[in-house]
């Protein structure tokens, strides 16, 4: 059949220049500059990390399209596995042994979303469930944070020293291993010592440059949120998921903050800190597993928000933003069905408008 | 339907795991490693062969009426049965398994096999399908656990001297010394990952088995009943 024969004629169908690699190659431009900062921060290890979660990610995608009898080049240059890798490798502890990236890329676009029939069919955030996969199955490795040591000061390891760290041949040196905000405010309150104390005088205060232990893409909250508010200026994203989100997770921060500081996290810990920012702006907005209407974005996004404060200050893991996105992932088809957009003629109920009193209020 | 036929469904064409999909709660339950999928699927076999046999021969004296809660009390008293023997004889296994064997009552596999097979066929037939039905379950649970053990823990056949008694002890093997382990493998997530991957591979064989077959219509058909639960 000639292609031109599907294209609609006439108007009212107007074309853009918006395609998928289009929209994934700005997401990913946005993305550029905390992911340096990230580099910058944990050195080589972090660079290598990235790649490999990258690659897996591709080379996963490639397999299954393949497998499938696809032509895997149209698929692999839209872009979207390759944000898949890259939103995985910011998640990742920047340390981690290469095959831990190695595994959660493959696990990301091999049984997350090419299982389910690719881009556009998939339940779950891919490269939060790769996420998910990888801090159940490999806890220690998931939860070894390091000391941030910039590139360019004398204690961080070279060129030669990353790639052994990578590859897992020497053990990081304890002095460097450190604990994300989350995890060690998590660690003292287990331990009985109140946040008033624990935080005071150690060097786990909020630092709004980033310098501090956590994922590939934590430390950079800012730029993080910098590029999301590009995307929104871009249009590519609605501003109703990143907002209800934030306000999920600082709602709650602020009111329990309010009533017990010395037992709550300040509202800008739990807003800099773990995946709160990436997650907000970069994962749960994802178009393919977030509801279609913007009354469901509200509720998805706050659902997010609120269920990463319950976890992060209830929960037995220090950070929930995957598991919080994981389950309000599965709860989008039900937030469809209840909130679905108005249809064009008729009211919210779905029976017709009267013409007449249309007409009237018009 | 003669011997070859029986036998070839139990194991391969109406695989209750892989091709009926029944039987899912043990088949994700137990089946993290390749003993415990043995165990179950071996407590199993007996089941299925026992009742067979007595739902075969006595299904001129029940009425269709009844038929439904006669063939339970039957399955439960062999299951009641299974259960305390295991619990004597095999103490070690039935702690790990304990609370599966008496779940197999309600495996809707043995209600299957008597409802659309014993019930409706001789003694010695029914009995044979029993034992292959059995056997294909023993063989998808354990072939399960095996590959979540494998990649869970690096072992193979672990505490199967527990089940087996100690001459089956060279059946443990540590195939990865110093592995660190895959949590999620030994997990309940891991028991769909693998069910879903192997249905995916017996599809995919069959289909090459199939598209071998030059003539079209010889082709076996996959039939597929849904699962239950």
């Amino acid at each position: 059949m000639n292609l031109n024969q599907l294209q609609p004629p006439t108007a009212p169908h107007s074309l853009s220049a918006n395609s998928v690699s289009r929209i994934m190659l700005t997401v990913l431009a946005t993305l550029v500059p905390a992911t340096t900062f990230g580099f910058w921060l944990y050195g080589w290890p972090a660079l290598f990390l990235w790649i490999i979660t990258v690659l897996a990610a591709l080379l996963g995608e490639a397999a299954c399209l393949k497998l499938a009898g696809n032509n895997a080049l149209p698929t692999l240059s839209d872009g979207s596995a390759l944000v898949t890798g890259w939103l995985l490798a910011l998640s990742l502890p920047p340390w981690a042994p290469w095959w831990i990236g190695a595994v959660g890329g493959l696990f990301a676009t091999m049984l997350a979303k090419q299982v389910f029939g690719g881009l556009g069919y998939n339940l779950f955030n891919p490269a939060m469930v790769a996420r998910v996969f990888l801090l159940i199955s490999f806890p220690v490795q998931m939860t070894v944070w390091i000391a941030p040591m910039p590139i360019t000061s004398a204690a961080a390891p070279g060129f030669h020293d990353g790639l052994l760290i990578f590859l897992g041949n020497i053990p990081k040196p304890d002095a460097i291993a450190s604990a994300s905000l989350l995890g060690f405010a998590k660690t003292e309150l287990s331990r009985g010592t109140d946040l008033l104390h624990s935080l005071v005088g150690s060097a786990y205060g909020i630092s709004l440059a980033g310098a501090r232990a956590g994922s590939l893409g934590e430390t950079a909250s800012l730029l993080i949120a910098a590029g999301g508010l590009v995307l929104l200026t871009l249009r590519i994203i609605a501003w109703h998921i990143p907002v209800s989100m934030i306000a999920g997770i600082a709602i709650p921060a602020l009111v329990a903050n309010a009533i017990d500081p010395a037992r709550y996290l300040d509202v800008t810990s739990h807003l800099l800190s773990g995946g709160a920012m990436l997650g907000a702006f970069y994962i749960a907005t994802d178009y393919v597993t977030s509801p279609n209407s913007k009354a469901g974005q509200l509720v998805f996004g706050f659902g997010c928000g609120f269920l990463t404060y319950v976890i992060r200050t209830w929960g037995g893991y220090p950070e929930g933003v995957a598991f919080a996105v994981l389950v309000l992932n599965a709860c989008t088809p039900v937030i469809d069905r209840y909130l679905k957009p108005r249809i064009l003629g008729r009211n919210w109920r779905g029976a017709p408008l009267d013409p007449a009193v249309e007409r009237a209020k018009s | 339907m003669n011997t070859r036929e029986i036998i070839k469904n139990g194991l391969w064409d109406q695989n209750i795991v892989f091709s009926q999909l029944l039987g899912m709660c043990p088949t994700m339950a137990v089946t993290t490693s390749g003993t415990n999928g043995l165990g179950m699927g071996l407590a199993t076999t007996v089941v299925l062969v026992g009742a067979n046999i007595l739902i075969s021969s006595i299904r001129d004296f029940v009425s269709p009426q009844v038929r439904i809660p006669v063939y339970i009390v039957v399955i439960a008293t062999l299951v009641t049965l299974v259960d305390m023997s295991l619990n004597a004889w095999m103490h070690d296994l039935y702690r790990v398994l304990g609370l599966f064997i008496a779940l197999i009552v309600v495996n809707c596999a043995v209600l299957g096999r008597a409802e659309s097979f014993a019930s409706r066929s001789t003694v010695l037939a029914s009995a044979l399908d029993g034992l292959c039905m059995g056997l294909g379950f023993t063989v998808a649970l354990t072939g399960i656990g095996l590959i979540r053990e494998l990649i869970g823990m690096g072992t193979l056949f672990n505490q199967a001297s527990l089940l087996l008694g100690p001459r089956f002890a060279f059946l443990e093997m540590k195939v990865f010394p110093d592995y660190g382990g895959v949590l999620m493998m030994v997990l309940p997530p891991a028991g769909f990952l693998v069910l879903g991957l192997l249905l995916a591979t017996k599809r995919l064989v069959e289909r090459r088995a199939a598209a071998s077959v030059t003539s079209g219509a010889a082709a076996l058909a996959v039939e597929n009943a849904t699962g239950c639960h």
